[in-house]
């Protein structure tokens, strides 16, 4: 086994790459889940996001229109979710698994005649002179143009739910959302609104996945990402911050196993791929008992569905 | 001088029943006006309407001469009417000032927010620290976040509904200074109730509304009391009769119970300690929210204990759960109807199982035996004058007061030993409330010890032989109800509560 | 303006109803989507439907096919059933029926080349403990450290299509078979298969559970105080606490259940009709059977009906991919849609819809 193989800068590099599909739809998440809507449905959507990404960027041979075209697959998709949960009150578990299930297999449908195609090439940020500090502008500097979104949509959500009126509407929402429709304010709406945002943001996370990250377009090539993302809203405490802290944990860990499969460790290359998930579940049991009760962050009225009774 | 707010032909309609019929009314500038009425007689419709909450379906309101209407509640406060709900919308993860910006139509900036909200609540009299979350506070200051959210809008009316129904009587008296103060700056006051005497002390008209009917209007204060219960209810009541029985053997005992609260924002019990014999009703009286919750738990076994914390008939049962008390004759009723005492969505007879299973012997090795079930669900509807096509007739379909007779009909049916109840008769109509306090009369008569946890005094002077006051998860030493008078019961229960009287 | 009225009882009608409006509306919906594919919607529709098990043609192999595909679905879908209606939500069915698979091959093989009777009915129940003790683990830890079961059951599936693979490259890997991963093939070992027990059927030991399942389920929801438990507490929490219910005793219960069934669906499979331990053997019936589990109602009865249903849409949709060339997406695509469309219209069993102009809730203040 080599382990001087791998390359430390390399690696917090990748991992940061790795780590930006799961950080955009955990952000997405966060939003919804704060305005009390739990939609596990972020795997179909992110799956989605993938193939309208990959679809429209081939077609118009732009990456960038891929990823705004991924952002309203996805949210489209997630106004189905909305539909069925807000107006006609379905259980937001079951409706949540339809939606993953339908979308796995919509993207595979649209994309049987994209596999094998590769994808106009999104060239990184050109930061100059910058980007050659050591250390530093290996590891920071040298990404591509959503790296930095995504950082950035971190410190967007952080202020628009600390600070703005509408972020605290939001909050209230998901509170009590008995309390904030006898105030006047209009629970349906906010709430179609999050889950609209929480599915542009999985789309534009899948689109990663297909446009930068392998980039290729699979079938079920999210491979779970959607539900890691879901994990990691519980393990971030439902705040802004620890999303990007746990969103870069696990891209830590997979580029981590991936680099020691390469170096020839000695451990089979299944329990190497097994790692990342089997630490989730070791973060999210930490978290759910004991330590901080995380539960206790968790919007009051999170996954109850809402009947405007006057 | 013209009225404030004048009200004229106003009706409303909902599937099956007459919410409001032709309800004409004034409301004078700088006038504190009573609605008066009981459960169910059109009082909170006709509030949401003036509050832009419900559409009328016909007649007119005018406001300060203009004609008024307001689709939303938005456009109501910006008319400058503000409502102080009875169920307050209050969002406990988030702080007072958040809380009181949520209720503002353009708030200003937090800190500016935070400033103004120390100001005008020390100004009323009802100091609030704008940082502290409201899952902390109390109901009373809980209210308090509703009132200052209402009066930085400098509203021109203000409606309050059922407000003193959360205060310790010293808490009502600072309130009403509040009141009277915002009475001399112009402020005309909307004030739901059915609490008599506090009408009498603290208004100068009342409206009165029977099945959605104005049935009277008078002035409070050249009323008696007996006088405006006639206009409300129009019938005499029959009050609960009681014998005297000489009391038996300690059926219940608590010693030390102390149990933390399963709820972050709820009330533990602190060392509850009292004795319930054969035959006695121990009332126990209390503001919303001081472990009333959190008692009934303890003693169902929802909440465990320590075993000798809990003694029936000399038997630590302390540590036992739910059916283990049933088999021994401890049944219990919970506040909420729907949700905890019955299933909404099963049947009647599903809901007979609930709590019937082990003491009505409807289980055989785990197999159900639903004839027996449905035969003792048929019992229940018969002997309390359920009202009810039928026991497989889901349980959200019956109305509050015919459900609360089921849900306690059935524990007392069941020969309990022990019997605690938890606000008995919260939101039924006055005949089966009557009907209730006679069944748990009737039962104690019959030898068993029964426990009534209400927040209405009344009810409890009623029917109860002693009297204890929960106050912060503390239970006061229990006093016989004879000769108890209404302060010696508000102190009782005010116990610890930090009270200001304000600036007169 | 439509509002949603709610109804002062559950309409016994609509609870019937609501899976065939959600049928007949896939249909069409469906019908639409393999038009935009360029299909004949009416002629894939039928052959879907149809043909498989009326069409002179086909119906010789289809019809035997629908036994054994509904039969895993349905065995799976009770189990998931019983949880569901208590909220508990097994996600991970798919892990567990692999974990099955594994262990009862696993017992099996360790046995070979012995004949014995006895292995078979050994290898059943070490494919349900397997499938339970998979299930155990987000059990567990939903009870005592209060984690999401939903998220652990989930990537649990992840790990053990990795453990699976492992399986299949090397501890069960076949001796024999020339260094290419996959064990023996079990379907033509007697002591280790699972025949075809009536010829022409499809049934074999994995369709027989499935109805045993469906009765057991039947008896248990409608007869025992568990069922009445597991009911109690899907729609009232607080009242099943108050009734004396032990949550913590229902989630061990209804997740290791539906692992020990899922389990045993993943062991007759893997010894009958897929024959051997690959790395891909499972074909997301795990996934699936959620559907079915909707689709019928969360009844044992409807889960029966429904089964055979879902197992109709594999073997049309496997004959539309011969016949038609329609892509074998679009099939799951269709699945999917099914399952909205469930959901959507069940509104109406608990629901009035109300066109008109704000009525709101009934019952004055």
């Amino acid at each position: 086994m080599d382990l001087s193989a791998i390359n430390p800068l390399i690696l917090i590099a990748s991992l940061m790459v790795a780590a930006t599909p799961i950080l955009l739809a955990a952000l997405g998440e966060l939003v919804v889940e704060k305005a009390g809507v739990l939609n596990l449905g972020v795997e179909g959507m992110m799956i989605t996001g993938a193939i309208c990404g990959f679809a429209v960027a081939v077609e118009t041979q732009n990456p960038l229109l891929g990823f705004i075209g991924a952002a309203i697959g996805g949210a489209l998709l997630s106004l189905l979710f909305g539909v069925l949960t807000q107006y006609l009150l379905s259980n937001q578990v079951a409706t949540g698994l339809a939606l993953t299930l339908f979308g796995l297999g919509l993207s595979a449908m649209i994309g049987q005649s994209y596999s094998g195609v590769t994808p106009p090439p999104t060239s990184k940020v050109d930061l100059g002179a910058l980007a050659d500090i050591p250390v530093i502008g290996r590891i920071l500097l040298q990404h591509d143009l959503m790296v930095y979104f995504s950082l950035a949509l971190v410190v967007a959500v952080w202020a628009f739910l600390k600070f703005t009126r509408a972020g605290l509407i939001l909050r209230a929402v998901g509170e009590s959302h008995d309390a904030a429709h006898a105030l006047g304010y209009k629970v349906v709406r906010v709430r179609l609104l999050a889950i609209m945002f929480g599915g542009a943001c999985a789309g534009l996370g899948g689109a990663y996945l297909s446009l930068i990250r392998v980039p290729q377009w699979t079938e079920g090539m999210t491979a779970g990402a959607g539900w890691i993302a879901l994990a990691i809203v519980v393990f971030a405490s439902w705040k802004p911050m620890r999303v990007l802290l746990g969103a870069y944990l696990f891209g830590g860990v997979t580029v981590l196993q991936l680099n020691l499969q390469a170096a020839g460790l000695d451990v089979p290359v299944q329990v190497l791929s097994m790692s990342p998930y089997l630490i989730t579940i070791l973060v999210l049991v930490i978290m759910s008992s004991g330590k901080g009760r995380a539960s206790q962050n968790a919007p009051a009225a999170l996954a109850k569905s809402f009947h405007a009774s006057s | 001088m013209t009225p404030l707010l004048t009200i004229n032909g106003l009706s409303k309609a909902y599937p099956g029943v007459i919410a409001n019929d032709d309800v004409s009314f004034d409301i004078g500038k700088g006038q504190i006006h009573a609605l008066l009425g009981e459960n169910g007689a059109g009082k909170s419709t006709l509030v949401k309407m003036i509050y832009g909450l419900v559409r009328l379906d016909s007649g007119t309101m005018t406001l300060n001469g203009t004609e008024f209407a307001p689709p939303t509640p938005h456009a109501a406060r910006s008319s400058g009417v503000a409502m102080v709900f009875q169920h307050f919308s209050l969002f406990e993860a988030l702080n007072v000032a958040e809380n009181v910006a949520l209720g503002m139509e353009d708030p200003p900036k937090q800190r500016l927010l935070a400033q103004r909200i120390r100001e005008v609540s020390e100004a009323y009299g009802l100091p609030l620290d704008p940082s502290r979350l409201v899952g902390d506070l109390s109901a009373g200051e809980r209210q308090r976040v509703e009132i200052i959210r209402c009066l930085l809008q400098d509203p021109k009316l203000l409606i309050m509904d059922e407000p003193t129904s959360v205060l310790t009587p010293q808490e009502v008296g600072i309130l009403f200074e509040t009141l009277r103060k915002l009475q001399s700056e112009g402020t005309s006051i909307l004030y739901i109730s059915h609490k008599l005497e506090e009408i009498k002390s603290l208004c100068e008209a009342a409206t009165v509304l029977r099945r959605g009917k104005v049935v009277g209007e008078c002035d409070p204060r050249a009323e008696s009391a007996r006088s405006m219960a006639e206009m409300m209810v129009g019938s005499t009541l029959h009050t609960p009769s009681r014998k005297a029985e000489a009391p038996g053997e300690v059926v219940l005992d608590l010693r030390g119970l102390s149990v933390a609260s399963s709820n972050p924002f709820g009330t533990s019990l602190k060392d509850v300690t009292i004795t319930v014999r054969a035959g006695d009703v121990l009332g126990i009286g209390g503001v919303a929210g001081n472990g009333q919750d959190e008692l009934l738990a303890a003693l169902s076994g929802e909440a465990l204990a320590t075993t000798d914390a809990v003694k029936l008939n000399d038997v630590g049962i302390g540590h036992l759960g739910p059916n283990a008390r049933r088999a021994l004759g401890l049944l219990t009723a919970p506040e909420e109807r729907l949700g905890h005492a019955a299933a909404p969505d099963m049947s009647l007879t599903e809901n007979a199982l609930l709590t019937g299973a082990i003491r009505e012997n409807l289980v055989t090795n785990g197999f159900l035996k639903w004839p027996a079930t449905r035969a003792f669900a048929e019992k229940i509807i018969a002997e309390f004058d359920v009202r009810t096509p039928g026991p497989d007739v889901a349980a959200r379909a019956l109305s509050g007061g015919n459900l609360q007779k089921f849900v306690i009909g059935r524990e007392i049916l069941q020969r309990p030993l022990c019997l605690v109840v938890n606000q008995p008769t919260w939101g039924v109509d006055a005949s089966a409330a009557a009907a209730i306090r006679q069944a748990l009369l009737d039962l104690a008569a019959g030898g068993a010890a029964v426990v009534v946890i209400s927040q209405d005094l009344d009810e409890l002077m009623e029917i109860s032989d002693s009297f204890a006051a929960l106050n912060a998860g503390r239970l006061s030493a229990p006093r016989p109800i004879k000769g108890l008078t209404v302060d010696e019961i508000g102190l009782m229960m005010g116990g610890a509560h930090d009270l200001e009287i304000s600036n007169a | 303006m439509i509002r949603l009225e709610k109804r002062p009882q559950p309409s016994k009608a609509w609870i019937v109803f609501t899976p065939v409006v959600a049928v007949l509306l896939t249909m069409i919906a469906g019908g639409i989507l393999f038009a935009a594919l360029g299909k004949n919607p009416f002629e894939a529709i039928r052959t879907i439907f149809w043909d498989p098990l009326f069409n002179e043609q086909f119906k010789a192999f289809s019809r035997p096919q629908l036994l054994v595909k509904a039969g895993p679905l349905i065995l799976i879908a009770i189990g998931l059933s019983l949880g569901f209606r208590a909220g508990i939500w097994n996600i991970g069915a798919e892990g567990q029926y692999i974990l099955g698979a594994i262990c009862g091959a696993g017992v099996g093989l360790a046995f070979y080349p012995s004949e014995s009777a006895w292995i078979f009915p050994l290898m059943v129940m070490a494919g349900a403990l397997g499938g339970w003790a998979w299930a155990m683990i987000p059990a567990i830890l939903k009870t005592y450290f209060n984690t999401n079961e939903i998220l652990v059951s989930l990537l649990l599936v992840y790990v053990a299509e990795q453990l699976l693979a492992s399986m299949a490259l090397g501890l069960l890997r076949n001796p024999e078979g020339g260094g290419f991963p996959g064990s023996r093939n079990l379907g033509q070992i007697d002591a280790l298969s699972n025949p075809e027990l009536i010829t022409g059927t499809g049934m074999h030991w994995g369709v027989v559970a499935a109805f045993i399942a469906v009765i057991f389920a039947y008896i248990l929801l409608n007869r025992h105080m568990l069922g009445y438990q597991i009911r109690l507490t899907g729609e009232s929490p607080r009242a099943a606490r108050f009734a004396g219910v032990k949550p913590k005793l229902l989630v061990i219960f209804c997740l290791g259940t539906s692992g020990a069934l899922a389990g045993l669906a993943g062991f007759f499979e893997v010894s009958g009709p897929a024959g051997q331990i690959s790395i891909d053997f499972n074909s997301g019936y795990g996934f699936t059977a959620i559907i079915v589990a909707f689709l019928g109602r969360l009844h044992p009865v409807g889960i029966l009906l429904a089964g055979l249903l879902m197992a109709l849409t594999y073997i049309g949709g496997e004959l539309a991919q011969f016949m038609l060339g329609l892509p074998a997406a679009a099939i799951q695509a269709f699945q999917g849609m099914l399952l909205f469309f469930l959901l959507a219209v069940d509104v109406l069993s608990n629901y009035r819809i109300r066109i008109g102009h704000g009525s709101e809730k009934t019952g004055a203040a």
